[in-house]
């Protein structure tokens, strides 16, 4: 496992990316329920964040100085809980108590168990709520943090989601980045059959905010928006990143069975197989 | 001795409105992106132009269901219990309890038996609040005999009707659907006079378990599969009060507002009585095996006997 230190470079990132995705198999194996395609397509959004362009200390997850980072869509916690791991916030070996009884490592984000969760989410629709006060917040303290949010493409069906987006464009929280992962799946099946919200682009820039619109996969493109996302421009920034649910795990690719379902002793091995 | 398990009275629900929907056309089924977990994807697929999935929005599929109400459907709205009754409550005060329009709530994943999925997904709350409804008929059916007599139920009787479902097996109280089955009455699942417990849900199955093992010890216990909570059954919780030494209430919930508070306020009234509560305390549970948390969030057998031998000491 690539160790925490010197923001690592686009080809460490994508080496890194891949090993947090072979951490989520073995989780979610080893936890035998969760959500794979989810955590799997927000794989290299969280290995840039955490390995490069967040400023956190996993020694100290309350460091005054901090960005802040919530995974609105907890549903994807196990890549968070990969990279946390991997950042030194926890021993590796606590991954394999996700689920289980009296693990910090719920089966959704819960702030008050493990130290470096932000928020407590699960419920969708709230974090971009939730980040908008930390950046009002952070803003009246005069702090340069910046707030990180990840969303799901079917999360955004939420009307809580678009109250916040017509806020933060409002109060001008140019601190708040949305990352807005475009898998093109919910749970009941694909986002054009249950609930269309295209054209998702023009409905951000229509709520004022500045949109970057990514390739999620390419490492490069990710860690360029979000660094471009920091810049001071007045606005929120969301970064519609399009993606391939359960990226990097041939089978589990836009097969939307594995959206909420844990792979089998079978499905592990191959799939760490092709993620090595 | 843990009773055999029937299927998940989730399964039962969407089982049930199958049947519902081809004898009653004007039953229309909204869902809110988890058909595949309330169960409502087997009408969705029997009647696809009966259904509307409005995705991931629970506070626009109560107001839909209640707009649909008006125009002379009967429209059934499921959700997670928790994400229906949080984000569509002003929706369901409004729209669907003052207005007394005929909706028909069916949550799913009530309780904390759901397990791994943890806190963000169980609700331990959902009774209450369907309580706190005016008129809002509240029933937590017990196996999948009883749901299925509860869905029936809820699309004869006229107005707002909330029945919860749960996402785990649940133990076999019945082998058919009661025949005497109706709103608002308790069935006396197990007579005896020493103690009465009064369950709903998933506890009804643990307080015949415990009815069995306290007989070998000489204890008598009476259960009430008590599936209505709104309207109450109030004549067969005074006559447990007048008749037995104490009342048990059992119930996957918390404490305050659901069940065990229905039945304390009818004994208060009518006829005092001391009673015991098996739920869950002043908090909210965890991740882990639905097994593993009924146990160590106190309801399952062992939870209930120990309230019964309170009861006697
Ligand atoms: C308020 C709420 N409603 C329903 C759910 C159940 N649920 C969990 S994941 C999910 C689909 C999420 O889709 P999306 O946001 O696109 O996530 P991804 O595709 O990245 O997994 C649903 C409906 C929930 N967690 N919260
Ligand atoms: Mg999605």
């Amino acid at each position: 496992m690539a160790q925490y230190g010197p923001p690592q470079t686009v080809s460490q990132l994508e080496k890194t990316a891949k090993e947090l995705r072979r951490d989520v198999i073995r989780m979610l194996y080893e936890a035998k329920s969760g959500h794979p395609g989810g955590s799997l397509s927000a794989a290299d959004i969280v290995a840039a964040l955490y390995f490069r362009v967040m400023r956190h200390d996993p020694q100290n997850p309350s460091w005054e100085k901090r960005d802040r980072f919530i995974m609105s869509k907890g549903h994807a916690v196990p890549i968070v809980y990969a990279a946390m791991a991997g950042t030194g916030y926890f021993p590796k070996e606590e991954l394999l108590t996700l689920r289980k009884l009296n693990s910090r490592l719920q089966g959704h984000p819960s702030a008050k168990d493990l130290p470096g969760i932000e928020a407590s989410t699960g419920s969708l629709g709230q974090g971009l709520s939730i980040g908008l006060g930390m950046a009002l917040g952070l803003r009246m303290d005069g702090s340069d943090s910046r707030v990180f949010v990840i969303l799901g493409d079917g999360e955004i069906e939420e009307g809580q989601v678009w109250e916040a987006a017509m806020a933060a464009a409002h109060f001008k929280t140019e601190n708040l980045i949305a990352i807005l992962d475009r898998n093109r799946y919910q749970l009941d099946g694909s986002t054009d059959e249950i609930m269309n919200v295209c054209p998702v682009v023009d409905k951000w820039k229509a709520f004022g905010w500045r949109v970057l619109d990514i390739d999620g996969h390419s490492m490069h493109q990710v860690v360029h928006a979000l660094e471009a996302a920091k810049e001071q421009t007045g606005r929120p920034t969301v970064i519609v990143a399009k993606t391939t649910k359960g990226k990097g795990v041939s089978f589990m690719e836009n097969d939307n069975e594995y959206h909420g379902k844990a792979p089998s002793k079978d499905e592990m091995e191959r799939a760490l197989a092709e993620l090595s | 001795m843990a009773r055999p398990l029937g299927m998940a009275t989730r399964q039962a629900y969407g089982k049930a409105l199958v049947e519902i929907g081809k004898l009653h056309p004007n039953v229309v089924v909204l869902d809110a992106d988890l058909s595949k977990s309330t169960m409502t994807k087997d009408f969705a697929k029997a009647y696809p132009d009966r259904f509307f999935n409005v995705g991931i929005a629970e506070a626009n599929l109560v107001g839909v269901a209640s707009g649909l109400a008006t125009t002379g459907k009967i429209p059934f709205a499921s959700s997670f219990a928790c994400f229906l009754m949080c984000k569509g409550f002003d929706q369901l005060r409004l729209g669907v309890a003052y207005a007394e329009n005929n909706v028909k709530i069916v949550v799913s994943h009530g309780g904390i038996s759901i397990g791994e999925d943890g806190v963000s997904q169980m609700s331990v709350e959902d009774v209450a609040l369907a309580c706190e409804l005016p008129k809002m008929v509240v029933m937590v059916p017990s196996d999948e005999h009883c749901t299925y007599q509860a869905i029936r139920a809820a699309v004869e009787h006229k107005g707002p009707v909330f029945v919860r479902t749960g996402r785990a097996k649940a133990p076999l109280v019945y082998d058919a659907p009661p025949a005497d089955f109706a709103i608002g009455k308790a069935i006396t699942v197990r007579e005896g006079k020493d103690v009465t417990v009064i369950a709903n849900g998933m506890l009804v199955g643990p307080a015949l378990d415990a009815a069995e093992s306290l007989a070998e010890q000489g204890v008598s216990v009476r259960v009430l599969d008590m599936h209505t909570v709104k309207p109450l059954d109030e004549e067969a919780v005074v006559k447990a009060a007048k008749e037995t030494k104490g009342i048990v209430v059992a119930e996957e919930h918390l404490v305050h507002g659901g069940l065990g508070s229905a039945v304390a306020q009818v004994t208060a009234r009518m006829h005092p009585a001391r009673i015991e509560f098996v739920a869950i305390q002043d908090t909210y549970a965890e991740s882990a095996t639905g097994e593993e948390l009924m146990a160590k969030y106190g309801l399952s057998e062992p939870d209930v006997i120990a309230a019964i031998r309170r009861i006697l000491a």
